[in-house]
């Protein structure tokens, strides 16, 4: 016998005993809430509070559960009468989809709900394994989304909340044990939690910075495979992940079973892209493949060098422009023409995923023609400080030859 | 020429009848300057009034174009340092010459000290003229957070800060300056009306009392030279020590330009008062001695916070430097004790040594 | 003070000494009064640039400068701004600034769209986000014609 059949007999038998008691509250609505809300063993009687702020309580216990909530004896859980108590994992999706498949059924709670997550489901390797070994570990619909407490993913207590889903997937991805038979790694999440995407959305509240079903697929949960990761990644990094998909890395990385966007950027870990990824420096990913010798080595360098002349000269030029603002010159233009240099950087920093070192150095050049008119602008105001000096020079000579006569009245006055 | 002069003296003849002018010419003649080898030391309260004067005429400057209001007072400050003609210059120089009067303000009043000058009569002088560093002091607090930029305003924010650590009446004085429980845009009009009103208001009345209180008991000769028997000669206020007063006066007008012209005011950043406090905050430098010293006071001294300690022990100092001629009443009857000058030498050497220790401790400090 | 002291003599035939010293210090008080007195008459001067205050601004483009279905980057304090006339003929106003990494935005008058080159954002023609990764809306100004002239001001 195990657990969940003792604990249901262990119930029965406790709601046995209160019968009397709940036989007078006749006008209970449910009979299941009726019984199922004094069962001193909370697994049985959890579900009735929980229920109360479940997305799908208007349903009621027999929505899913089936059974005759009218009927206060224990034929209320008659399968004679639909009872089907707890589905068996492999039950719960068509449990699920017997309405979340309905496109008939959902659009008349919201026209724009989607009706494939079964569909979908059965693609994911959840599913899959689930329909092929009957692997009864594997997350089901109640994995992810927890029975008796379902909430839209836009409530912030919900498990699947942007911000509460890497703890969701994490509850057996991050759990050692729990996955110690699939010989997968269960650093994801803790991984994940050091990148640049968990920043933006937990710090920076960008809700639209992606977390585990972003790149997997919320449903159809899978690893995007070697070849297509740039696909996912282009999701969000559109310009970027067509540049690679056009540049002959993106062919040479498949056929080394490179992933892809992966191989620099890493996956679950992915940081804030620096300029020190670039060449082959120290943190350099393209001296993970490519050495000082070599042809790639070398364009690698000269991209970074290009990159950071474009850098130097833009802080030099801002820099300047600063110092000029500063000591009250008048410098506002050049510094909005130096927001092209800036567009000009950015751009510099993205043609770097086309591998290719004229695309980048287009983009360098057109910045530091901006940089240098800036920056001649930023010494030319700078330059005003000379008027301001000689106007300096004309008040302090008047001021000393003031200061001369007054010397020499004070003499004339007390020689006398 | 000599209609001119006809006319001229047409005018005075008018005025006088009136004005009475003959006996103001009378006062300004028979004016006279004790000379002798302190007499350099009588410049400095003329040289401190000067600087206020450049303070008033500045300040009414910045006035035209200047908004006192969260929004728009770093904008206003902005635009008149890079779109109004000279708008650098008038900043800059109300900006040096503040920080030059409060430091002409201290000398004077230190050579005050050390020559015993407020010995009697001249005790109302005295209170006075401190209550007017006092003010000075208030003018530059008020004054350093109006531009709201960064730096003032989480200046402004430890000042206030310190301020509530005061017993009893602390939090209440601090909320009652801020309009508020934190540095805000309420803060703001509140320091700009005590700035440009408040302050202006209660100086202009001490300082007359100041100048009417010179005029009516003389420069004080110093007590050494006194007992040597007195100055030796006496010089003309006018024209002989007002003709020296402005050569004075124009130096400082003169380095007043080439420091405006070098070294001009900055701005910064504009204040946000959300923003994580920047490294290295420093009040400005005259407060430095007293923000320095609460930072070396331990946490507890016997049952008390050590910055309550602190804070006391200088409105302590504060007070007693007020009633300083009626503690030290040696001097009055002509027998100076070397122990107040001791104190006084020590005073100023602490203040020197505790200030640039604050400017030289690590900014993390 | 003395002023029939400083007039007497100096236009006197006799350079004598005193009459130098008095020449010396007319000249130089005028001159000390010029220069005093100039630069608080230039500063008292109002700037040509109006007092751009932090929430508004006019420019420089006229109304009918500017086409249906086209725009011109405009200066916001330092800032750049994008005026746009909608292919219906409205005028409308946004930051120019991307809000992924402030790249300046340009407008497509074939998607009818505002476009950001360096990662492919779009941004539709209420300044909000249609396509790729700025996290933000496009800040939105208020547009106001008054005669010939355009006043773009931030949302109060």
């Amino acid at each position: 016998m195990d657990t969940r059949t003792y604990r249901l007999l262990l119930g029965l038998a406790a709601a046995t005993l209160l019968w009397p008691r709940l036989g007078q509250a006749q006008e209970e609505a449910s009979s299941c809430v009726g019984c199922h809300a004094a069962l001193s063993d909370d697994l049985l009687s959890a579900p009735v509070s929980e229920l109360e702020r479940d997305v799908h309580s208007d349903f009621g216990c027999v929505g899913c559960h089936g059974g005759d909530a009218q009927e206060f004896s224990m034929l209320a859980m008659d399968p004679a009468r639909g009872y089907v108590g707890i589905p068996e994992p492999r039950e719960v999706e068509s449990l699920c989809g017997r309405c979340h498949s309905d496109a008939e059924f959902m659009k008349r709670f919201d026209p724009a709900f989607r009706v494939d997550q079964v569909t979908e489901y059965r693609t994911s390797v959840h599913g899959s394994r689930l329909a092929s070994v009957n692997d009864q570990r594997v997350a089901t619909c109640v994995g992810c989304h927890p029975a008796h407490s379902i909430k839209p993913p836009s409530d912030p207590s919900s498990s699947v909340h942007p911000l509460n889903v890497a703890e969701t997937c994490g509850q057996c991805h991050a759990d050692p044990d729990y996955m110690s038979p699939y010989a997968i790694p269960t650093d994801q999440h803790d991984r994940y939690m050091e990148s640049i995407h968990w920043h933006m959305l937990s710090e920076e509240g960008d809700l639209s910075a992606p977390t585990c079903n972003d790149c997997h697929g919320n449903h159809g949960a899978a690893p995007p495979g070697v070849s297509w990761v740039g696909n996912v990644c282009g999701q969000c990094h559109m310009v970027m992940g067509e540049l690679f998909a056009e540049s002959f890395h993106s062919e040479i990385f498949t056929m080394l079973g490179r992933p892809g966007c992966a191989t620099c950027h890493d996956n679950h870990r992915t940081v804030a892209a620096g300029d020190e990824l670039l060449g082959l420096g120290e943190g350099a990913a393209c001296a993970m493949c490519h050495t000082e010798s070599s042809a790639g080595g070398a364009v690698a360098s000269s991209m970074r060098s290009l990159i950071d002349s474009l850098t130097a000269r833009y802080e030099a030029a801002d820099s300047i422009l600063a110092e000029a603002e500063n000591v009250g010159l008048e410098v506002s233009e050049a510094q909005f023409g130096l927001g092209d240099a800036r567009t000009a950087l950015v751009s510099a920093r993205t043609a770097v995923h086309s591998f290719s070192l004229e695309a980048v150095k287009e983009e360098v050049d057109a910045g530091l023609e901006v940089t240098a008119v800036a920056y001649a602008s930023g010494e030319g105001a700078l330059g005003e400080f000379l008027i301001r000096r000689l106007g300096l020079a004309i008040s302090v000579a008047l001021i000393l030859a003031l200061i001369a006569g007054l010397v020499l009245k004070i003499r004339k006055i007390e020689q006398a | 020429m000599g209609n001119l002069k006809q006319r001229f003296s047409g005018v005075w003849a008018w005025l006088d009848e009136r004005l009475d002018l003959a006996a103001v010419r009378k006062i300004a003649e028979k004016k006279e300057v004790p000379v002798h080898r302190h007499t350099i030391w009588y410049y400095l309260g003329g040289m401190t009034l000067f600087l206020y004067l450049i303070q008033i005429a500045t300040g009414i400057l910045l006035l035209f174009y200047y908004r006192p209001s969260a929004e728009d007072a770093y904008e206003s400050v902005q635009f008149l340092m890079s779109e109004v003609h000279f708008g650098w210059l008038f900043r800059s120089i109300h900006a040096w010459s503040a920080n030059l009067m409060i430091f002409t303000a201290f000398l004077h009043l230190f050579s005050v000290l050390l020559l015993r000058s407020y010995r009697q009569p001249r005790e109302i002088s005295w209170i006075s003229g401190v209550l007017l560093l006092g003010l000075a002091m208030a003018f530059g607090f008020t004054g350093y957070l109006l531009p709201w930029n960064e730096l003032a305003y989480f200046a402004t924010r430890v000042g206030t800060q310190i301020m509530e650590a005061v017993p009893f009446i602390g939090a209440y004085m601090a909320t009652v300056l801020r309009g508020g429980d934190d540095v805000s845009g309420a803060t703001l009009t509140r320091f700009y009306a005590i700035h440009v009103a408040v302050l202006p208001m209660l100086t202009t009345f001490l300082l007359g009392l100041h100048l009417f209180l010179v005029q009516k008991l003389g420069m004080s000769v110093p007590l050494d030279v006194e007992r040597e028997g007195g100055a030796k000669a006496g010089m003309k206020f006018v024209p002989n020590f007002l003709l020296r007063d402005l050569v004075g006066w124009l130096t400082a007008l003169a380095i007043l330009a080439a420091l405006a012209a070098y070294f001009p005011a900055h701005l910064g950043a504009k204040a946000d008062p959300f923003a994580p406090a920047p490294a290295g905050i420093k009040p400005e430098w005259y407060f430095m001695f007293m923000f320095q010293t609460l930072k070396y006071l331990p946490a507890h001294i016997l049952w008390l916070e050590g910055e309550v300690v602190g804070i006391l022990g200088f409105m302590l100092a504060g007070v007693l430097l007020l009633i300083w001629p009626f503690i030290e009443r040696g001097s009055g009857r002509g027998e100076p004790s070397r122990v107040f000058t001791w104190i006084v030498v020590g005073m100023i050497v602490y203040i020197i040594v505790v200030t640039y220790l604050g400017y030289a401790a690590e900014p993390m400090a | 003070m003395d002023r029939d002291m400083l007039t007497e003599e100096t236009t006197g035939p006799r350079q004598s000494r005193r009459g130098f010293v008095n020449w010396l210090l007319g000249t130089s008080v005028g001159g000390l009064l010029l220069a005093v007195l100039y630069p608080v008459t230039r500063y008292l001067i109002p700037p040509e640039t109006a007092e751009s205050t932090a929430a508004t601004v006019t420019l420089s483009i006229r109304p009918e400068d500017i086409a249906p279905n086209s725009a011109q980057i405009f200066r916001f304090g330092n800032k750049p701004g994008i005026l746009v006339r909608t292919a219906a003929g409205e005028l409308r106003a946004f930051s120019a600034s991307c809000t992924h990494l402030s790249c300046i935005v340009q407008y497509r008058d074939d998607l009818e769209r505002l476009w950001c080159a360096c990662h492919n954002g779009h941004f539709d023609l209420n300044g909000r986000v249609v396509q790729g990764p700025p996290p933000a809306p496009l800040e939105t100004f208020v547009v106001n014609v008054r005669g010939d002239q355009i006043v773009v001001s931030r949302d109060a």
